[in-house]
C-alpha cells in the first residue's frame, strides 16, 4: 500500500476572472520512505497541490478527488483528526522561514509546544529533544539557540529551525516546498544535505516540491513535471533526465543554462508562456508553444499513461 | 591594451545602521573593457549590488574612484552626473517592482528621453517604438497598457527597453532573471546578448547564479563579503578555479543532472556579518586551506595564470 495517493486530485479558487482550476486532476502515489521531486514554474499548481494534500487550502477553494493517507481520505476528516495526523504523520517546511515561525515567540518555546502538543513528555523532556533536535539539523550552540528569536538567526539557521520542528514529531511523509529558493547557493547545499541525510535516517518520506531541476536531480527517487495544473510527466529521477518524453520536460531540460557550453552560447527557449488558468482549454495545455503539435492536440487531452518501467506521461506525440 | 571602459580603483562603500558601519565594499579594483560582459558572482550580503549602484552613483562611495571612459564618476555632481548616467544606465532584478504601476508602457520607455532633454514628442515616440521593437513587443498592443497586465517576463523586457531608449554605452544587470522562470529566464537572456550585439554594448552583469553567468560572460569576478577574491576569464574560472571560495561555489551548484552524486558536506558555514568582518582574509573563517598568515595578512589580487587574478595565501593549483 502507497504512503500517500492523490486519486483525480482537483483544486478550484474563484477568482473574480472567473474559476480558477489550480490542481487539475491528479494522480499520484508515493510510497514509505520514498523521496518524489515535483518541478514546475510559477503557476502551475505544484503549491496548491502540497496545499491540498496537507490540507491548508484558502476556504474558498473547492476540492475535488481523494487524498489517501495510509489508506484513510484525509480529506473528510474532522479538524482535530487532522491536527493528531500534522506532526507525527504529515510535517511540512516552507519556502520562507521567516514567514512560517513565529517572529515574538524564541525557537524554543516553539519547538517545545510543537513537541508537547504531539507528544506525551514533559516541560524538561521536551526542552531536552528541543536542543538535541537544534544539534542534529547542525545549529551550533543549541542551548544558547533554544533562547532567541527567529530575527536573531540567519536565513539558513531560521530554515534549520524550520527543519527541527517539523521533525520534532517524527513524521512520516515531509512536504518542503521550495525549501531552498530564498538560499543562498552555499546555504542551499547544507540545507538539501541536511534534507537527504534526515530522509535516509528517519526512512521518511520527502515531498521536494521546486521550481529548480538542478534541485531534484541528484537527491529524489522519482520526478513529476506538473503544467498547468497537471502533471505532464513523472518517472525514476534518471529516466526522466536522460530520456524525457513529454516536449515540455524536454523543453525545460533544455533551457537551463549548461556549465561545460561556452560563453555566449545560444539558450534554447520556450517561446509564449502557460495559459491563463482561469480559461478551459479541451487539448493539451502546452499545445500553444510546443514546437511537435499537430491537430490532434488542441482537441483532447492526453491522459498521464502508458507506464513503462515506472515512466508516464502526457502527450500524443512524445518523444 | 587600451583603458577599460569602466575602471573602478579601490572603491569603498559603507553604510551606516544603527551606529555600526557596514563594510559593504571594501577596497574594490575592477576594469571592465569595452564590449565585454564582465559577471560579477557572490552570495547575498557580498557587496556586487552596492558595487553596482555605486557604479551609477546611486549610492555614493565612500572612497576610492570610478572613472568611465575617463571621466571621474566619484567626482562628478548634479547635472554632470547626470548627463553621464545617459550613457550607463541599470536593470533590475525585480521587473514588477521596478516599473510604475500607475504609468502606461508608453511612458514608462519614454522617461529617460524627457529626462534627457528629447524634446519632440514625435521624436520620442519613434525612439519608443524603435527600442520596443528591438526588445520584441509589440507597439501597438503594449504601447498603452499598465505593468501589471504583463508576465514577469514580459515587464523584464520593458525594463530593458527603458534601459535601452537613450543608447547608453555600458549597463549594470543587476540580477536581470533571478526573478524569472526557467522558460522565460532563457528568453532574457538571449535577448540581452541580441541587444548587446546590436547597440554594441558592455555589460557588467550581477547574479548569483554561475550557470546563468557563465552563460553570459567574457571573464567573471567573485566576491566574497565586500572583497574580490578572483577575477578570471570565464572558462579559467569554471575549470581552473584558484580561490578556495570559488571552489566551493562551484561545488554548490545543484547540477541538472543525475548521475552526478551532490557531494554531502562540501559546503560549510555561512558568511560571517559585514559589520564585523574577519581580520586578514574574509573568507578564512569558512576556508578549508586557512592558517595563521590568512587571519594577520589581508591577501591581494594577484596574476597567478594569464589574465587570472586572485586574492589568496594558499591558491587551488591545477584543477
Amino acid at each position: 500500500m502507497s504512503l500517500l495517493s492523490l486519486e483525480g486530485l482537483t483544486v478550484d479558487l474563484p477568482t473574480p476572472r472567473g474559476n480558477l482550476r489550480a490542481v487539475d486532476g491528479v494522480d499520484l502515489a508515493l510510497a514509505a520512505g520514498q523521496t518524489l521531486g515535483i518541478v514546475g514554474e510559477s503557476g502551475c499548481g505544484k503549491t496548491m497541490l502540497s496545499r491540498a494534500i496537507l490540507q491548508l487550502l484558502p476556504k474558498r477553494a473547492r476540492v475535488g478527488g481523494r487524498v489517501m493517507f495510509e489508506g484513510q481520505d484525509i480529506s473528510k476528516l474532522r479538524p482535530d483528526a487532522l491536527r493528531r495526523l500534522r506532526g507525527p504523520a504529515l510535517a511540512v517546511v516552507f519556502q520562507d522561514p521567516m514567514t512560517s515561525l513565529n517572529p515574538v515567540l524564541t525557537i524554543g518555546t516553539q519547538l517545545v509546544e510543537t513537541l508537547q502538543a504531539h507528544l506525551a513528555v514533559d516541560g524538561r523532556e521536551a526542552v531536552r529533544r528541543g536542543v538535541e533536535l537544534l544539534a542534529a539539523v547542525g545549529i551550533p550552540a543549541p542551548e544558547q539557540r533554544m533562547g532567541q528569536y527567529p530575527h536573531q538567526l540567519s536565513g539558513g539557521m531560521r530554515q534549520r529551525v524550520a527543519i527541527a520542528i517539523a521533525l520534532s514529531c517524527e513524521p512520516r511523509l515531509l512536504i518542503a516546498d521550495e525549501p531552498t529558493t530564498a538560499l543562498d547557493v552555499t546555504v542551499q547545499a547544507q540545507i538539501l544535505d541536511l534534507l537527504a541525510r534526515e530522509t535516509r535516517r528517519r526512512h521518511m518520506a520527502m515531498i521536494l516540491i521546486t521550481h529548480d531541476l538542478g534541485v531534484v536531480a541528484g537527491r529524489t527517487d522519482e520526478v513529476a513535471v506538473m503544467y498547468a495544473g497537471r502533471i505532464v510527466e513523472r518517472a525514476p529521477t534518471r529516466a526522466l533526465f536522460h530520456g524525457p518524453r513529454m516536449p515540455y520536460t524536454e523543453a525545460l531540460l533544455a533551457a537551463i543554462p549548461k556549465l561545460d557550453s561556452a560563453p555566449h552560447t545560444r539558450l534554447p527557449t520556450i517561446e509564449g508562456r502557460p495559459p491563463d488558468p482561469t480559461r478551459r482549454m479541451p487539448g493539451c495545455a502546452f499545445a500553444p508553444r510546443c514546437r511537435y503539435a499537430e491537430g490532434d492536440c488542441v482537441v483532447g487531452k492526453p491522459g498521464l499513461g502508458p507506464v513503462d518501467a515506472g515512466h508516464e506521461f502526457a502527450c500524443w506525440h512524445p518523444r | 591594451m587600451s583603458a577599460p571602459l569602466l575602471e573602478v580603483s579601490d572603491l569603498v562603500v559603507e553604510y551606516r545602521v544603527g551606529g555600526r558601519i557596514v563594510h559593504a565594499v571594501s577596497g574594490v579594483s575592477l576594469g571592465v573593457r569595452r564590449g565585454e560582459t564582465l559577471g560579477l558572482v557572490g552570495e547575498s550580503g557580498c557587496g556586487k549590488s552596492t558595487l553596482g549602484r555605486a557604479v551609477l552613483q546611486l549610492t555614493r562611495s565612500t572612497g576610492g574612484e570610478i572613472r568611465f571612459d575617463g571621466h571621474s564618476l566619484t567626482a562628478m555632481r548634479g547635472e554632470t552626473l547626470r548627463k553621464m548616467r545617459q550613457r550607463v544606465q541599470l536593470i533590475f532584478q525585480d521587473p514588477i517592482a521596478s516599473l510604475n504601476p500607475r504609468r502606461r508602457t508608453g511612458d514608462i520607455i519614454a522617461e529617460p528621453l524627457i529626462v534627457a532633454g528629447v524634446r519632440s514628442r514625435a521624436e520620442r515616440d519613434r525612439r519608443v517604438r524603435a527600442v520596443m521593437e528591438a526588445v520584441g513587443l509589440d507597439p501597438d498592443t503594449v504601447m498603452n497598457r499598465l505593468p501589471s497586465e504583463f508576465s514577469g517576463g514580459q515587464c523584464q523586457r520593458i525594463s530593458i527597453a527603458r534601459a535601452l531608449v537613450l543608447e547608453p554605452e555600458f549597463i549594470v544587470c543587476d540580477e536581470p532573471v533571478s526573478a524569472l522562470d526557467v522558460s522565460i529566464r532563457a528568453q532574457i537572456l538571449n535577448l540581452l546578448e541580441d541587444m548587446k550585439n546590436r547597440y554594441g554594448l558592455t555589460l557588467l552583469f550581477i547574479a548569483h547564479d554561475l550557470a546563468v553567468v557563465r552563460a553570459v560572460s567574457d571573464r567573471v569576478a567573485v566576491m566574497y563579503l565586500g572583497r574580490l577574491c578572483e577575477v578570471a576569464p570565464t572558462d579559467a574560472l569554471f575549470v581552473r578555479p584558484a580561490h578556495p571560495y570559488s571552489r566551493l561555489l562551484l561545488d554548490a551548484i545543484p547540477m541538472p543532472d543525475p548521475d552526478i552524486r551532490p557531494i554531502e558536506g562540501v559546503a560549510v558555514g555561512e558568511p560571517p556579518s559585514p559589520i564585523a568582518p574577519p581580520s586578514g582574509c574574509r573568507f578564512r573563517t569558512r576556508c578549508p586551506r586557512a592558517d595563521a598568515i590568512c587571519a594577520s595578512e589581508m591577501p591581494e589580487l594577484r596574476l597567478l595564470a594569464p589574465e587570472q587574478y586572485v586574492a589568496c595565501h594558499h591558491p587551488l593549483t591545477g584543477s
